[in-house]
């Protein structure tokens, strides 16, 4: 299942590990591993469904590959922000197993409907890193065809794209591409800030009145930028699901196991036609909102020392060693392909061509206009007036 | 020619249930569109024949109307979205402006938005605020989107179903006073020769003064035409159809001719479409002109209470007090 980790070559399953209570026995938070590599059998929703996952030993491996990769990637176009290649990046430091996760809990014909933070999810679907990367260096508006990835393009304005992603769903609905296990389903992200949003909740009732099949992915980063959840917020976020008329979970999102178990079965259910539910993945923004954001005005390093041992990557690895699923020429080897994959993607977003000026005018309308048509003309005029000179 | 008399209404009702008929991935959805027919008839009857998943009642929400259409667009559908008042669409701007204008844009030309937002539009009914407001302004103004309005029950008929038919989103203005007014609609012309849908017309020749007005105004300005006749003074009133993108070709002959322009229009005057209208016109036709261009419009006021709307709106004398100023420079 994992990149490059096709899953049923060697299904060498290990033996169930011993059940905790940890998880199990505390509703408002489904975790299957926890921040010291230790597994959990299951844990329980507070609507009573039993996650668990299942992987062989690749797939962990897999897992784990995405998070470093993912975590590399991120590193890579902050660095490149800084060095100004990039006007602006938003990184998902601390996101990794919610985005991994969950990316990896999408089958084929699902479809994600991401902000503008998703670059794990994006990874996950087998999509070019490099892709977003023209809208953060300003070369292009970062679009492709969403049909073609089953990812739409990214969103910046707040939860805009949770109705867009309703929208979708109600058309599988219509399609009949519900009731099978064939059937698709979609996957709305967004985080804490966006619950305040009116599109949010407009999407949370158009989604219950339809029934759509579609999962609203909330990761809950705790900031809205500089606003702590508190002020979005009274009630868990999950817990709005039950005003809404679906269910809702809160699952570990530092916890990759956790939140693929959760994703896959929300996805699973909505597929066969039993609506929408939200999943609020409790997790911490380990970085600033964006590179031109300063955190340290409004929250304080102890805070993001305590997340600090939770950190997605380093429980997977505790976990991976204890059990003996991977060795150290593993991880080295790991390490080596993000190296490599965070260079090569730098040599290319190093090569990426300015545009020409006159290409602003395309694409705005299927069909044109004649109004662009002669602004176009006569910017061209314009510009070729200068041909020749010292300008 | 086979042609009925059919109200506006019903021609736009009729247009509609040609495009249902044409195209499977067309879909009705707005608040009351359903068993109610909406609050207008537009789409009466449409839900029963169509069934519900392709007339769609909408929760009471209009930014979620438009963003779940922009979803179902991605998906390859092909929505026609009722927002039931002018006053009422502000909620679903974000979607409108940021999302269904942007979407193609964003993606390179790799996406298209085929929606249709239909609004009726304008005054003259007696109703309470919020119920007659003119925003078109709002979206001619927005790159992205495309805005047209008719003025008559033929173009209605065939206006609504070439904006389905197109690629482009389209902001579908329909001049509510008029709704019940009727006229002769040829139902046989096949769509593919008919008149292009971002064409304005001369619906009046004349030669002394060029009138130029949509949607409802229309009407006036024909009407004004008339009495100006009487007064020996030939009006040439073109009905300009799109607001955006302008098709200002004819205006340009005419006004080449005339040497005189009045714009008319129900929305306030200040940076309106008559601002625009006056700069192209003045900036193509400067050396022909014998006056400046004249405006009538709406007044720089929030749309007044209904007892007082009818000095609100431009109405015939204003238009003719309008075209005797042209005469004064």
């Amino acid at each position: 299942m994992a990149k490059g980790d096709p899953g049923g070559t060697t299904r060498s399953r290990r033996p169930a590990p011993r059940s905790k209570k940890g998880a199990a026995g505390n509703p408002e938070l489904v975790q299957l591993l926890t921040p010291d590599g230790e597994r959990i059998d299951s844990a329980t929703g507070p609507d009573g469904t039993e996650y668990r996952v299942d992987f062989t030993d690749e797939e962990y491996r897999g897992l784990y590959r995405d998070l470093v990769m993912v975590r590399k990637l991120d590193a890579e176009a902050t660095a490149l922000q800084r060095q100004g290649e990039l006007g602006l990046w938003a990184s998902l430091l601390g996101q990794e197993a919610a985005q991994v996760g969950s990316g990896r809990a999408l089958r084929s014909q699902d479809m994600a409907f991401p902000t503008y933070r998703e670059h794990g999810v994006l990874y996950c679907r087998g999509i070019d890193p490099i892709m977003p990367l023209g809208l953060f260096r300003g070369v292009d508006q970062g679009g492709w065809d969403p049909n073609e990835f089953k990812f739409n393009m990214y969103t910046i304005v707040i939860g805009a794209q949770t109705l867009h992603a309703t929208g979708y769903a109600m058309g599988i609905t219509m399609d009949g591409k519900i009731g099978t296990d064939d059937g698709e389903a979609a996957i709305a992200y967004f985080g804490d800030g966006a619950t305040s949003q009116g599109d949010v909740n407009e999407a949370f009732v158009w989604a219950s009145v339809f029934n759509a099949p579609l999962v609203f992915f909330c990761q809950n980063n705790q900031y809205a930028i500089s606003e702590p959840l508190e002020r979005q917020t009274r009630v868990p976020l999950y817990q709005r699901a039950a005003g809404f008329g679906f269910p809702g979970v809160r699952v570990d999102g530092n916890d990759v196991l956790a939140s693929y178990a959760v994703t896959r079965t929300a996805l699973d259910n909505s597929r066969h036609g039993q609506g929408p539910s939200l999943i609020e993945a409790y997790t911490y923004r380990m970085g600033a909102h964006t590179t031109s954001d300063d955190p340290t005005r409004y929250r304080i390093a102890s805070e993001v020392e305590s997340w600090q041992a939770k950190d997605p990557i380093t429980r997977v690895k505790a976990f991976l060693e204890k059990q003996q699923i991977a060795d150290a020429a593993f991880f080295a080897e790991v390490d080596e392909q993000a190296r490599r994959e965070s260079v090569h993607l730098r040599e290319r977003v190093l090569n990426m061509p300015n545009p020409e000026p006159v290409t602003m005018f395309d694409n705005v309308y299927p069909n044109g206009s004649p109004l662009l048509d002669e602004q176009r003309a006569t910017f061209n005029r314009y510009m070729e007036s200068f041909e020749g000179s010292a300008h | 020619m086979a042609t009925e008399t059919l109200t506006l209404g019903k021609a736009l009702n009729t247009g509609l249930r040609r495009a249902l008929e044409t195209d499977p991935k067309v879909i009705i959805m707005g608040e009351d569109v359903g068993k109610l027919g909406g609050v207008f008839r537009i789409t009466d009857g449409l839900q029963k024949d169509f069934g519900d998943q392709r007339v769609i009642d909408t929760p009471l929400a209009e930014s979620g109307i438009i963003g779940t259409a922009v979803g179902l667009a991605i998906r390859g559908y092909r929505p026609v979205c009722e927002i039931q008042f002018d006053g009422f669409v502000y909620p679903a701007y974000d979607q409108i402006v940021s999302q269904v204008a942007k979407m193609h844009y964003r993606s390179g030309g790799r996406l298209s938005i085929p929606m249709v937002i239909r609004i009726p539009f304008g005054g003259g009914i007696g109703a309470v605020e919020h119920h007659s407001e003119s925003p078109e302004a709002y979206f001619a103004h927005t790159a992205g989107l495309k805005v047209v309005t008719c003025s008559n029950p033929q173009d209605a008929y065939v206006m609504i179903q070439q904006a389905i038919a197109s690629d482009d989103p389209i902001v579908f203005l329909e001049p509510k006073r008029r709704y019940w007014e009727k006229g002769q609609v040829d139902l046989e012309a096949p769509l593919s020769e008919a008149y292009p849908l971002h064409s304005a017309r001369v619906v009046r020749p004349g030669t002394d003064v060029t009138v130029l007005a949509y949607g409802p105004m229309v009407r006036t300005c024909l009407e004004a035409a008339t009495a100006a006749a009487e007064d020996g003074r030939e009006l040439e009133v073109i009905d300009l159809r799109s607001l955006s993108p302008l098709d200002l070709r004819a205006a340009y002959e005419s006004v080449k001719r005339t040497g005189r322009a009045v714009v008319v229009h129900e929305a306030p005057s200040n940076i309106g479409l008559g601002a625009e209208l006056a700069a192209r016109i003045t900036e193509e036709c400067f050396y022909s002109l014998e006056s400046p261009v004249l405006r009538v419009t709406g007044f720089d006021t929030p749309y007044p209470a209904a007892r007082v709307e009818e000095e609100y709106l431009p109405d015939l004398d204003r238009v003719l007090d309008a075209v005797d100023r042209t005469f004064g420079w």
